[in-house]
């Protein structure tokens, strides 16, 4: 057991460093995910309540597609697409080879995976909003645009933020694929320290910990973005005493 | 589209569906069989139990797939040789037994924690009543909670069934020859990006069955709850004689 701390160790003889590297790679493909597929979620959740019938059989189509191909094949088109893509257009001009970035590819897969189910996310949370806001606000004066963004969006985050942070989860664990087309992520990494030293099970045991640690620590990070949201919701005791619940 | 392509290698991808198939299939079933015990003890009163369930389902959902069949797949490989002598290494050496071995894992955790929700689900009320017309604890749970548990777990179950499939798709790196393995084969020989577009059309129909399965499933267990005119007009029917 003594020298499998060892093998951790950082440095040229341990391979700490190198999981580490590979972790924060996976983080970042993460991360960088997120925004792209939360913005193509909200526009397919957009197409899908809009009154055109092609926007809202696209937002359809879209998501019952990317939710219903394995993420391995949508991850394969997506990267060899576009790759055939790329070398087409520089054919164009010139004859030199290309190659797809593998951390963009990956991140458009990915994105457009989580988008898929992010918009059934903000479908449901558009059905959770009472008309009469939208009513209010159109009463009120407001542009659509404003209403958007002052009355609707700050109801919609927080009865969508459940169903998002449980994609974000699903998300982290995702990033493992992209292993495959050559992006040193976590578990290409563990691979490199696995062919190095012979220790299979011992590597990706470690390294399913790591992944577990990042969703622990992601699930604290949701709870106070949670509570952060809620944070109007909640009664106060000030101005409701009879309301007992918040101090019992 | 290459008609002598799709000719030379449409009946691998054939192929490769079935195994996908009977990949998941064999895996949902081992599954199941894990996930009672599983949730039980997810529910038991005793501690020890409760704690190793809920690190078991923790570990299981908290953890890609693709790490898991590795740590299986390749972590055997550690272990040839205690393997060898309680005679389990013909087993792990290949690549679809520990496949499936790892999706029959994963489903279960995710499976227990669906029917822990459901047993859950079922109102207190149920049990006491069950208990007080002097059922024993095996018919109680059979023919009482199961059933009403079942309503509540089937969606969730049918949908935690297409991520198995879609999921499925990552023993093809393991070189198990699914319809992803037999996709990659084929691309690579080819260099024909259509043949990813085929084996997603393969996929989609796949997915579409076990949904509309799934709905026929659903109209069958909640049969008792529809109320549809033609019932309503017969229970009628049946009470006029009764009230007069």
């Amino acid at each position: 057991m003594f020298n499998h701390f060892e093998l951790l160790a950082f440095g040229p003889t341990g391979w700490g460093d190198e999981i580490l590297r590979g972790a924060w790679l996976t983080i970042r493909l993460a991360l960088a995910t997120l925004p792209v597929g939360l913005a193509l979620g909200f526009l397919v959740a957009l197409a899908k309540r809009s009154e055109s019938r092609i926007a809202r059989g696209f937002g359809e189509v879209f998501s019952t597609v990317f939710r219903g191909l394995p993420e391995l094949l949508t991850l394969f088109i997506i990267y060899f697409g576009g790759q055939f893509l790329l070398q087409a257009i520089v054919r164009l001009f010139t004859d030199a080879s290309v190659e797809a970035n593998g951390f963009i590819a990956g991140m458009l897969a990915l994105g457009v995976v989580f988008a898929a189910y992010a918009s059934e996310v903000f479908t449901a949370a558009f059905n959770g909003i009472p008309v009469g806001q939208w009513e209010g606000a159109k009463a009120v004066g407001l542009h659509r645009w404003h209403t958007m963004r002052l009355i609707i969006m700050p109801q919609l985050l927080r009865l969508a933020l459940p169903g998002l942070a449980n994609l974000w989860l699903v998300l982290l664990k995702e990033t493992a694929l992209v292993s495959v087309i050559a992006l040193d992520d976590l578990l290409r990494m563990t691979t490199y320290a696995v062919s190095n030293t012979k220790e299979p099970f011992f590597f990706y045991f470690v390294a399913c910990m790591v992944y577990l640690a990042m969703s622990i620590v992601s699930s604290f990070g949701i709870g106070a973005i949670e509570r952060w949201s809620e944070r109007g919701d909640r009664q106060r005791p000030a101005a409701n005493p009879a309301g007992g619940r918040a101090l019992a | 589209m290459n008609t002598e392509l799709l000719l030379k290698y449409g009946p691998r991808l054939l192929e490769g569906l079935l195994v996908t198939i009977e990949l998941v299939a064999i895996s949902v079933v081992l599954g199941m069989l894990l996930v009672l015990p599983i949730a039980a003890a997810r529910l038991s009163q005793n501690s020890i139990l409760r704690s190793v369930s809920f690190a078991y389902v923790y570990f299981f959902r908290g953890t890609p797939l693709l790490a898991q069949l590795f740590l299986i797949y390749y972590g055997a490989g550690q272990f040839v040789g205690p393997l060898k002598e309680i005679g389990l290494w013909g087993f792990f050496r290949d690549a679809f037994n520990c496949a499936v071995l790892a999706f029959a894992l994963n489903t279960a955790a995710y499976e227990a924690e669906i029917f822990r929700g459901a047993i859950r689900s079922v109102p207190r009320g149920q049990w006491e009543a069950a208990r007080a017309l002097g059922l024993h604890r095996l018919p109680l749970l059979w023919r009482i909670v199961f059933p009403q548990a079942a309503i509540v777990a089937l969606r969730p179950v049918g949908n935690d069934i297409i991520l198995l499939i879609k999921g499925s798709a990552v023993a093809s790196i393991v070189t198990v020859l699914d319809l992803m393995g037999e996709t990659r084969i084929a691309f690579s020989r080819s260099y024909d990006l259509m043949f990813y577009l085929y084996a997603a059309v393969l996929y989609l129909m796949l997915v579409e069955t076990i949904r509309r399965l799934w709905n026929v499933l659903e109209r069958r267990l909640t049969r008792h709850l529809r109320r549809d005119t033609s019932t309503k007009t017969a229970v009628a029917t049946d009470l006029v004689p009764a009230t007069r």
